[in-house]
């Protein structure tokens, strides 16, 4: 409803009636039956056995198995990032060697299943029983097992990590190429050195294009966790449910057990990076609140509203939500 | 090291020592000779104004003062000091490049300024400001804001320090864009078009920042097409052309009493 301006404005706003869209409506009413159908249907079939559902909802084994789930997504991914910058960074340089490395490093762990490569680190303590710190063909100072090091749990993390750095590292890359040259130009003009340039200028303006992606790769590794068993590792949420159900014979139920989690899990992380959005994306989407400080932290609804703002009125009359 | 060449023309006075000395730049960009042997020097205190059609090189000549863009042959002089390499060539008589912090330790003493700003998006106009001093010379925080408050002051955007780039006018985004450069106590400033990029109406809120920099003595070094500007302020007006340095000479000679008839046609085209 429009609501009428003071007469001293001299105008009034016009009355408008939308224009009719017959397609859109009965495309509409199809869309919702079919969508009532397929909840009536989730409701009402007995295979789904929405009371074991509930049941093992909250079993410990399966709470057990999302904090696993999660600690396995947290790490890999801290992993996978911290991986994805130096090869992102080595791609950028111009020694050859570094760029080399890095474009095998990509193009191997990129180009193999994951599943392959966790079953290979599973058994990389096959492959590599001993670990020898020394001087090469001189006398060993420190070897140990790698067994003794690399528990299932870490064999897991490592695996997912380097396959996830590799496909990280295309987008970090991505974001850094994002970032204008004059912003290095300008920097470099100030006698800064390469790595405060990098590190102070060009990462945070570049996170604001890699976080999108890189919220929707965190969420394909919460479901990538899943294949952890190829390791094997044997307490993820997966496993956890597959477990049950194999106990119980009702494979139905726990994988609707297992899906309300992941789904619940996504929510979460989905709500992180939206924090995320907003605090990188600062000084460039103008809905984000200016610092709080001299300016009294206020913000605009358009690069132009900020602009008038700034020149004249005092405050902004829109309230805005902190962070 | 070379250091006290005879200019014939200098308006500042022969007593003032030079602080950018351009000897013999020629810059090749594939087969495109942009630079073809430009010779210029710039005393203490003075400003050289450099004019001239788009694509004369202007905009390349001022950033190979401060390494921006590496000169295909000749070389720069700063204080005497050569940018870029060492000061005696090896025994092969090769120049032995400079480390990257060594070049970054150069360009500090240099403030530049460009036509699109180029300010940090992701800083407010103070920590724009304050970043180099902080990151570059290591300046405690406490002292770099209140230094950075003081610039934005000088350039009239004391009430706007809280704002992101994104906030501020063309205008106020330059002026931001000065007091950064001059948080640095530059030696020298280079100005590239800087108000090439602004709506009409914010050119002279612009100028005026760099007349008042002129009458504090700043050496300046600055490209543009602001004729007006060039008359007022410029103690050197410099025409260049198609890669090479054509006229020299105060305002009045250039802009006056051209004498080549490259100059009187571009003069004809901007007045």
């Amino acid at each position: 409803m429009t609501t009428t301006h003071a007469p001293d404005e001299g105008f009034t706003p016009i009355r408008a009636k939308a224009a009719p869209r017959p397609g859109t409506w009965i495309s509409a009413v199809i869309v919702a039956a079919l969508a009532l159908g397929l909840i009536w249907f989730l409701v009402t079939n007995p295979v789904l056995e929405w009371g074991t559902v509930t049941t093992y909802l909250l079993d410990v084994k399966v709470v057990q198995g999302v904090g696993w789930t999660l600690l396995l997504t947290v790490l890999s991914m801290i992993l996978g990032t911290v991986v994805a910058l130096t090869a992102a960074i080595m791609r950028r340089s111009e020694n050859p060697v570094l760029r080399g490395v890095s474009w095998a490093y990509i193009f191997v762990f990129r180009g193999i299943p994951v599943y392959t490569q966790l079953v290979f680190w599973g058994l990389f303590t096959v492959i590599v029983p001993k670990i020898v710190i020394g001087v090469p063909f001189g006398p060993e100072l420190l070897s140990f097992s790698t067994r003794d090091l690399l528990t299932a749990f870490w064999a897991a993390v490592i695996g997912l990590g380097l396959n996830e750095g590799a496909y990280l590292a295309e987008i970090i890359r991505s974001g850094l190429n994002s970032v204008d040259r004059g912003q290095t130009e300008a920097s470099k003009a100030l006698g800064m050195s390469n790595g405060t340039i990098l590190r102070r200028i060009i990462v945070p303006q570049a996170m604001r294009v890699i976080v999108p992606p890189l919220g929707n790769e965190t969420i394909g590794m919460l479901k990538t966790t899943s294949l952890v068993l190829a390791v094997p590792f044997t307490l993820d949420l997966t496993f956890a449910t597959n477990g049950i159900a194999n106990k119980l014979f009702t494979p139905i139920p726990l994988l609707i057990v297992a899906a309300l989690w992941y789904l619940a899990i996504t929510s979460v992380l989905m709500v992180g990076q939206h924090y995320l959005e907003r605090y990188f994306g600062r000084g460039f989407d103008a809905r984000t609140p200016a610092r709080a400080g001299g300016g009294g932290g206020r913000g605009g609804r358009s690069r132009q509203a900020a602009v008038n703002s700034a020149g004249t009125t005092p405050q902004d009359p829109l309230p805005e939500v902190e962070l | 090291m070379s250091q006290n060449p005879e200019t014939p023309e200098n308006p500042v006075g022969a007593a003032s020592p030079v602080v950018i000395q351009v000897e013999g730049v020629h810059k090749t960009f594939g087969d495109l000779h942009v630079l073809k042997g430009c010779d210029l020097t710039v005393r203490s205190g003075e400003v050289a104004v450099l004019v001239g059609p788009s694509g004369s090189g202007k905009s390349t000549l001022l950033r190979c003062i401060n390494q921006l863009e590496e000169p295909t042959a000749g070389r720069v002089l700063v204080d005497g000091v050569v940018q870029g390499y060492r000061a005696e060539p090896l025994p092969d008589g090769r120049w032995q490049k400079l480390r990257p912090v060594e070049i970054a330790a150069q360009r500090s003493r240099i403030g530049m300024v460009f036509q699109r700003f180029h300010l940090f998006p992701h800083l407010t106009a103070l920590a724009n400001v304050m970043e180099a001093p902080v990151q570059v010379r290591g300046l405690p925080r406490a002292a770099a804001e209140a230094k950075a408050r003081e610039l934005l002051e000088r350039v009239g955007l004391g009430d706007r320090a809280d704002h992101y780039p994104s906030e501020l006018s063309g205008g106020q985004q330059q002026r931001v864009a000065i007091a950064r450069a001059l948080a640095m106590d530059p030696e020298l400033m280079l100005f590239d078009e800087p108000t090439s990029a602004l709506d009409p109406e914010l050119v002279s809120e612009v100028l005026g920042v760099l007349k008042d920099l002129a009458a504090d003595g700043m050496t300046m070094v600055v490209v543009t097409h602001e004729m007006g500007f060039a008359r007022e302020v410029a103690d050197r007006v410099v025409f260049m052309d198609e890669g090479r340095i054509l006229e020299s000479g105060t305002a009045e000679q250039v802009i006056d009493h051209p004498r080549s008839e490259r100059l009187k046609g571009f003069l004809a085209s901007v007045l």
